[in-house]
């Protein structure tokens, strides 16, 4: 699916940002459809992918969790790239175009951490100068993180405003950038906010699907029937789902992050949840109450915490091309212990939603095809980050546990 | 209930700048964020701005973000800001400054039916650009309410154009590239940027905004706008001192400022 002209995916996307912001996002809207055209810059961007952040990843036949699923699994394993998640891609697809502009700074929002990481990297890598914006709950949360952060040079500031988590990260980003338009880039972590930046990320990110869509050929001999991945912002999804949305043959599966379950009102689901508004300079989805202002979003999962979703994602949701529907803090630690015991592969959280989603539509699908299903799933991040909270999720910090 | 003309026209009338005051609706309760505008009406403001508190407010700094977190927490409805605009209309004309979200949920046309219906003149809308105003454009001209966009220095003069051209009431020039808040020098791309849109031939008055904290800087600032535009001093100045003498005196300096301004 392409946008309009200025950005808009049916109703969804379009800019709802500071009039100081406009010319801003049409020089970097110019620089990336120029970039986007020049062999000098897309062989760039395609030899940093190869031969510093590892793609093409695999695409993996998880052959013992088939066996427990009832399907094919194929994951395709992101969780191997460099920074261990698909996040690597965008990141080094807009510090280089950061250069080529002619800008010498990135900002950044990170909620977990892991966007601010991967964008410390490219920022290293590239030479450019970074400052990560973050919440202050989660920069007590994510120590760790801001640790490699700091070494990787980049200077980490905490949000003490708002709720004091990714949102209102975001939120200091934007006014960062307002004031420092001029030699600074905001080098945004998902395929969200003002136009170009969904169109931009997800073309960036888009390698995951292309790749996964010919290996899954060369493997299978076909399409697969399915394929599957989690949703917070939308940026692995929107880049494994980008391939395949003209394969009319396969069914294209978002999961959200159900939290305590969406009858709770606790959760990060916001197309499940239905409304849609304006937030970060995008017509999409979104949590808000009776008045508008944004409800704080819950999940396990910090990377799906976000309480809005990219808006290509909301267009795909109306038009009935991807299904999109929540999966709870409960079923993805059940598919993520289901993955570490089968496989010996430590999935991220989110990655676990995209799992345990598709686990979930196995007997469906079986159903209606009358055979084993083939699926891919994004398996968009590796686990090591989350072993805090799936050791106290198991209990594997208390005295004598066994799990 | 839409201005006449212009927004200024009371100011200009007199052959001075107009005094823009902004404070937020709810703040530091409803009933004190009401006593808070009028003070600022009995002591020279020639234009009211109600703001709208949002949960996510990308244009404002730190003075502003913690006025408005703090009437949300108290419970700020949006309701509540009409209620605000109805009880201080009829001596200035009065207009809410409001994130789009807010509007967009509450219904576009049904906000300014009731936006009208309170006395209020029209919106200034931070992050909403004419391009994405097609049902506020509409919507303003069925209730007859001004509708107050931004321009930047960073704005192109084609932008610049097409923005003015959307404009009704006055048309707000953000000063400097940055957040809101008082500063110690009031902004050198001001001027040029004033300049910029009274450079499209349009008659419609610019207001100019970010900065501002005193007479000073208001008479510096009305030397070549129409409009003075204060915000964060003013909110300050309510946070500093609840029984709002300290606003009175700011207000009444800032008034002496653009009166002293040709």
């Amino acid at each position: 699916m392409e946008a309009d002209a200025k950005g808009h995916f049916g109703v969804f996307g379009g800019r709802y940002v500071p009039e100081a912001l406009i010319a801003a996002l049409d020089e970097l809207d110019a620089h990336f459809r120029k970039a986007m055209g020049d062999p000098e810059f897309t062989g760039e961007f395609q030899r940093m992918l190869r031969d510093y952040a590892g793609t093409p990843s695999m695409l993996y036949d998880a052959t013992r969790l088939s066996a427990e699923a009832g399907a094919r699994i194929l994951l395709k394993r992101e969780d191997l790239n460099h920074t261990g998640a698909h996040k690597v891609r965008n990141v080094l697809g807009q510090a280089l175009l950061t250069k080529r502009m002619g800008k010498g700074r990135v900002i950044a929002e990170t909620g977990a951490g892991q966007h601010g990481v991967a964008s410390a990297t490219a920022a290293a890598y590239l030479d450019l100068e970074c400052v990560v914006y973050m919440g202050e709950v989660d920069t007590e949360r994510q120590a760790l993180n801001v640790a490699r952060m700091k070494m990787l040079g980049a200077t980490v500031i905490p949000v003490k405003h708002g709720s004091r988590t990714l949102k209102d990260a975001i939120n200091e980003a934007l006014r960062d950038w307002v004031t420092n338009v001029d030699n600074t880039h905001y080098l945004l972590g998902t395929a969200a906010g003002p136009h170009p930046f969904p169109t931009m990320v997800r073309d960036f990110v888009s390698g995951i699907g292309f790749e996964a869509r010919e290996q899954c050929r060369e493997k299978t001999g076909a399409l697969p029937d399915a394929v599957a991945a989690c949703i917070g912002g939308g940026s692995n999804a929107i880049g494994l789902f980008h391939a395949f949305v003209p394969d009319d043959s396969v069914r294209i599966y978002g999961f959200e992050a159900g939290g305590d379950g969406f009858d709770t009102g606790r959760h990060a689901s916001s197309i499940t949840a239905g409304q849609t508004g304006v937030l970060h300079g995008a017509r999409t989805y979104l949590l808000q109450d009776e008045d508008g202002q944004t409800i704080e979003s819950h999940s396990i999962s910090a990377g799906l915490d976000y309480p809005a979703v990219g808006p290509e994602h909301a267009y795909l949701n109306d038009i009935g091309r991807v299904t999109y529907e929540p999966v709870t803090d409960a079923e993805a630690m059940d598919a993520f212990a289901l993955l570490c015991r089968t496989e010996g592969i430590i999935p991220a959280i989110e990655s676990a939603h995209a799992l345990a989603g598709a686990l979930r539509i196995v007997p469906a699908l079986r159903a209606d095809l009358v055979r084993e299903p083939t699926i891919i799933v994004n398996l968009s991040g590796r686990g090591d980050k989350d072993m805090h909270t799936a050791g106290a999720y198991f209990g594997l910090f208390e005295k004598g546990s066994t799990v | 209930m839409s201005s006449s003309g212009t927004l200024f026209d009371r100011a200009l009338g007199e052959g001075r700048p107009a005094l823009v005051g902004y404070l937020p609706a709810g703040y530091p309760n409803v009933a004190g964020g009401i006593d808070a505008i009028k003070v600022m009406i009995d002591a020279g403001v020639d234009l009211v701005e109600v703001g709208l508190p949002y949960s996510d407010p990308v244009m404002d700094g730190p003075v502003i973000q913690r006025a408005t977190e703090t009437a949300l927490a108290q419970g700020v409805r949006t309701k509540d800001v009409l209620a605000t605009v109805e009880a201080v209309a009829g001596r200035v004309p009065v207009v809410v400054m409001t994130y789009w979200n807010p509007v967009d949920r509450y219904g576009v046309d049904a906000f300014a039916r009731d936006l009208a219906a309170a006395g209020g003149a029209g919106l200034i809308t931070p992050d909403l650009i004419p391009d994405e105003a097609d049902e506020w454009l509409a919507a303003s001209d069925d209730h007859k309410l001004d509708r107050i966009f931004l321009v930047s220095p960073s704005s192109t003069d084609e932008r610049i154009a097409m923005t003015v051209a959307h404009c009704r009431g006055f048309v707000y020039a953000t000063a400097v590239m940055g957040v809101t808040g008082a500063r110690d020098n009031v902004s050198d791309l001001a001027p040029a940027l004033v300049a910029r849109v009274q450079a499209t031939g349009s008659a419609v008055p610019v207001g100019v905004g970010l900065g501002v904290r005193d007479g000073q800087q208001a008479a510096t600032v009305g030397a070549y706008a129409d409009g003075v535009i204060v915000g964060s001093a003013l909110v300050q100045a309510v946070g500093d001192d609840p029984s709002l003498a300290t606003l009175r005196n700011l207000v009444t300096d800032l008034a002496g400022g653009v009166r002293r301004a040709c």
